[in-house]
């Protein structure tokens, strides 16, 4: 007889399972691992480059929430219980570039498949359209916002069968499907131009939930993340609709302050780029983005063009411009299928890497220079980005960053490494030319061993840390959150061909300007202070919970405001997201910024334990209902969220909403 | 601590005289006409919901799987008697939520709340409090042994990374886990959240197909 933790009684296989994890963890603490060397040693890494996950490493398989992923030394620190996902060969798949979302012809929304019915102005209730309001875009400004807009989409929200690793079975995944290139996840890359108002019809055609798979609500609400749009279309997590219904979503493509500060076409240093959309519903946004309902929308204008020969000149998209979803998974040991721990209130860590949907895949690029948009979608995981060798270990491979969250920076700003969390976008620019016939990594190097967040650097706030971890390369205790170059997560192989290719791009080192940061001395309208903490277990804002039923504040249309996030913990990071407008962190506990690449807009500000950040804002042209919220997605779907609203005329005086 | 042996199961049967007795605490698998479902809900029973003895403020026996849990639509939370902070909070406002549930509660949905404390918290001291509450038919308070609930309050993952803080019973989650065992539909929210906020997201285990809009 073999019994699981909960003294239940279990299969011979998963018993041996359970010693095999307990003996894999001596024998990793005792091998004393602490660089790749060792590693291949034991037979986790390969001398190709393949982590190898240990089968077995959990005796409670998926979802634990003290969960490490089982490649790379990171296996060092283990605590109690790791995910433990069946071994995948890495970087025999090519990395999966996301066409480019097609369009659907104005008649076709009435005549083909689909719902059937001209969009309208204001809510089409009786076809199943589910929204909160008319239009604002078209009935503010119809010579700028025409209705119909000149393109339309329509996407279906869809379950299906993708390979995501040779090594496992098809996963039954959630994505979009925009009439032309089948329901993939991620969802096809919109290529937006400012100027160009587009219209997304999102239709739930999500099976019935008794096909979920055991996750997943086929309820949903699409946001564009960072678009400056009207409430009604910004796909806010208290407006969703079951499967069949739609919701028509306006996106107007404007600049901010098109209305306000500076008409009548905004102002062009609010300009953004990299966008991401995804599912939004209340509770359930952590299953159903993980689940597959996630994908990017670039924005261009007449700098950001997406041709190397004019504007700024950045690299050509969709050439040299590479959209890159970051997502950590979980497969069930037994079934290899995609698991989700629905049990989770901390955050989830996967072990699997998946960039494009695909795990660990490589790429072959031109030895010249790329722009990657890189996007962490979460659920819970932190990325610390490097470029490795794997056989020059000690050499440091710098790169640029040109964008924070998807807003291009005034200049690039040269770094070895860039961290982002879940929801925040980096965008950075590689000179492959540099690594002529040679193999080299996209590689995390963070070390993260469950939902809180990074392990905090020392000095350490969290003493539990120390007895929590077992790292035995450092007598019990982590000394640094970077991992040594080569023993992290090795993500995404580059191959760089030999043989020299154009590049007329821009070379960041010549110090190209793109757009200046917008003043933010203007008198605020009021300060308002957000205090982020855990009550009980209970997830909160200002010690309240997340109700869809209530506005917390009210903002004043067009006015300025400076938000104080407050994070009194010692031990979690809080990615907090707020929609509508960009801010500008002024403050970190008193101080400006120390790291140049925050000198930035930003929609999602990393809130560090002890830590109080200052924030300049905005809230122009629109007005609706908009939340604020942390983007570990766990903590969101359990109330860590605020909803407030923009008015015309007044707004309220609550310091601590 | 592994085994649940017949014994600890049978001694436990004779404690309440209303108790039946148990062949086996392994539990029943989920019965699904599909196979690839029968065996995912399985899968998240092995791993979050243990199938171990409970006893109701009815002195009832139980299994947490297999009598409460599966086929349902649960709502699951933690209590102890004496806890003055936390507790009175959600509890009272458990009290109203159901109430707005009217008789939803006992026919779809199944409100339990287990003590954190059954060594304080007999069955005698449970209904008392139960009573006291003014929780209505529908709404089932346990006791049972603190180890058995230990699995349960893990196995929802109502825990806290720090082992210190996670002993500490005055910290205890005050979450309300909810969900549609059948469907493999499962969330948790604030037990200090609105009323009718948490009463409309217990609402989607039944109707999960249900539309919304927030007007501003």
């Amino acid at each position: 007889m073999y019994y699981n933790v909960f003294g239940e009684k279990v299969s011979r296989k998963r018993y041996k399972e359970m010693v095999n994890a307990a003996k894999n963890r001596r024998e990793l603490i005792t091998a004393g691992l602490t660089s790749r060397r060792d590693l291949m040693k034991l037979g986790l890494l390969t001398a190709g480059g393949m982590l190898v996950a240990k089968s077995g490493l959990s005796a409670r398989a998926y979802g634990q929430q003290q969960a490490i992923p089982p490649s790379g030394s990171n296996q060092v620190c283990l605590p109690g219980n790791q995910p433990a996902s069946p071994m995948t060969k890495a970087f025999v798949d090519p990395l999966p570039i996301m066409p480019v979302t097609a369009q659907t012809p104005l008649a076709s929304l009435v005549n083909g498949q689909g719902v059937k019915t001209a969009p309208t102005i204001c809510p089409n209730t009786a076809a199943g359209e589910v929204r909160a309001a008319c239009h604002q875009a078209p009935e503010l400004n119809p010579a700028m916002f025409p209705f119909p807009p000149p393109r339309i989409y329509q996407m279906h929200q869809q379950s299906v069968q993708l390979l995501q690793s040779p090594s496992l079975p098809k996963q039954t995944v959630w994505g979009f499907n925009d009439g032309t290139h089948g329901t993939i996840t991620p969802g096809p890359t919109y290529q937006a131009n400012y100027g160009t108002p587009q219209l997304t019809r999102n239709i739930n055609a999500l099976p019935p939930l008794t096909q979920n798979g055991g996750f997943g609500m086929p309820s949903v609400t699409t946001h564009l993340h960072n678009a400056h749009n009207p409430s009604e279309s910004d796909g806010n997590p208290c407006d969703f609709y079951g499967i069949g219904n739609f919701a028509d979503q306006y996106y107007p493509n404007v600049l901010a302050g098109f209305s306000s500060t500076n008409p009548p076409n905004g102002d062009i240093n609010e300009a953004l780029s990299t966008l991401w959309y995804h599912d939004h519903r209340v509770d359930f946004t952590s299953q159903n983005t993980y689940k597959g309902l996630v994908g990017f929308y670039c924005l261009f204008n007449e700098f950001d063009t997406g041709n190397e020969e004019t504007g700024f000149h950045l690299p050509s998209f969709p050439q040299f411009d590479i959209p890159l979803v970051f997502a950590d998974k979980v497969y069930d040991s037994e079934s290899a299928l995609l698991a989700f721990d629905l049990f989770t209130l901390d955050g989830i860590i996967g072990d699997k890497f998946l960039v494009n949907g695909k795990i660990q895949p490589f790429f072959q690029v031109e030895p010249r220079r790329y722009r990657f948009r890189l996007l962490d979608t979460g659920p819970s995981r932190f990325y610390s980005y490097f470029l490795t060798e794997l056989n020059n270990l000690n050499q440091v491979n710098p790169f640029w960053v040109i964008a924070n969250d998807g807003n291009l920076l005034p200049n690039p700003v040269e770094v070895t490494t860039v961290r982002i969390g879940p929801a925040e976008r980096v965008d950075i620019i590689i000179d492959f030319s540099k690594f002529a016939g040679k193999t080299i990594y996209l590689e995390n190097r963070l070390l993260q061993i469950n939902g809180q967040g990074p392990v905090p650097t020392p000095p350490f706030t969290a003493p539990h840390f120390g007895a929590q971890v077992e790292c035995s390369n450092s007598g019990g205790t982590v000394l640094s959150d970077i991992l040594p170059a080569g023993s992290g997560n090795l993500l995404l192989q580059f191959q760089v061909s030999s043989k020299a290719v154009r590049d007329n791009s821009v070379d960041p080192a010549t110090n190209p300007s793109f757009y200046s940061l917008p003043s933010t001395n203007v008198a605020p309208r009021i300060i308002r202070t957000f205090k982020f903490d855990r009550l009980n277990g209970q997830w909160s804002v200002n010690g309240q919970f997340m109700d869809c039923n209530e506005f917390r504040f009210t903002v004043s249309q067009n006015s300025s405001e400076q938000w104080l996030l407050t994070n009194l913990t010692g031990d979690w990071t809080h990615p907090i997201h707020i929609h509508l407008e960009e801010h500008q962190i002024l403050t970190r506990n008193g101080l400006p910024p120390s790291l140049a690449v925050e000198h930035a807009r930003k929609d999602v500000t990393q809130l560090h334990p002890n830590e109080r950040v200052q924030l300049f804002f905005r809230f122009r042209d629109w007005v609706g209902k908009y939340p604020i919220h942390c983007h570990n997605v766990v903590h969101e779907d359990h109330a860590m969220m605020a909803l407030w609203h923009v008015v015309a005329n007044g707004g309220d005086n609550i310091n601590v909403p | 601590m592994q085994d649940l042996s017949r014994r600890n199961l049978f001694s436990l049967a004779a404690a309440a005289p209303l108790g039946r007795a148990f062949a086996t605490a392994k539990s029943a698998a989920a019965v699904d006409p599909d196979p690839a479902r029968s065996k995912a809900r399985n899968r998240i029973q092995e791993l979050h919901l243990p199938n171990v003895p409970l006893i109701s403020h009815e002195g009832r026996d139980v299994l947490f799987y297999d009598d409460l849990v599966k086929d349902k639509i649960v709502t699951v939370n933690f209590f102890y008697s004496k806890c003055d902070e936390i507790c009175p909070l959600v509890m009272a406002n458990l009290v109203k939520v159901q109430k707005l549930l009217g008789d939803q509660v006992g026919r779809q949905i199944y409100m339990y709340s287990i003590t954190l404390k059954p060594d304080q918290d007999t069955m005698d001291v449970v209904r008392n409090y139960r009573t006291a509450l003014g929780a209505a038919p529908g709404w089932t308070f346990f006791t049972g042994k603190v180890e058995d609930i230990d699995k349960i309050r893990k196995g929802i993952g109502f825990t806290y990374p720090e082992p210190a803080i996670d002993r500490d019973t005055s910290q205890h989650i005050g979450n309300v886990r909810y969900g549609n065992e059948p469907l493999m539909l499962w969330a948790a929210c604030p037990g200090q959240a609105h009323t009718k906020w948490v009463a409309e997201s217990f609402e989607w285990m039944v109707h999960p197909e249900l539309n919304r809009v927030q007007k501003s």
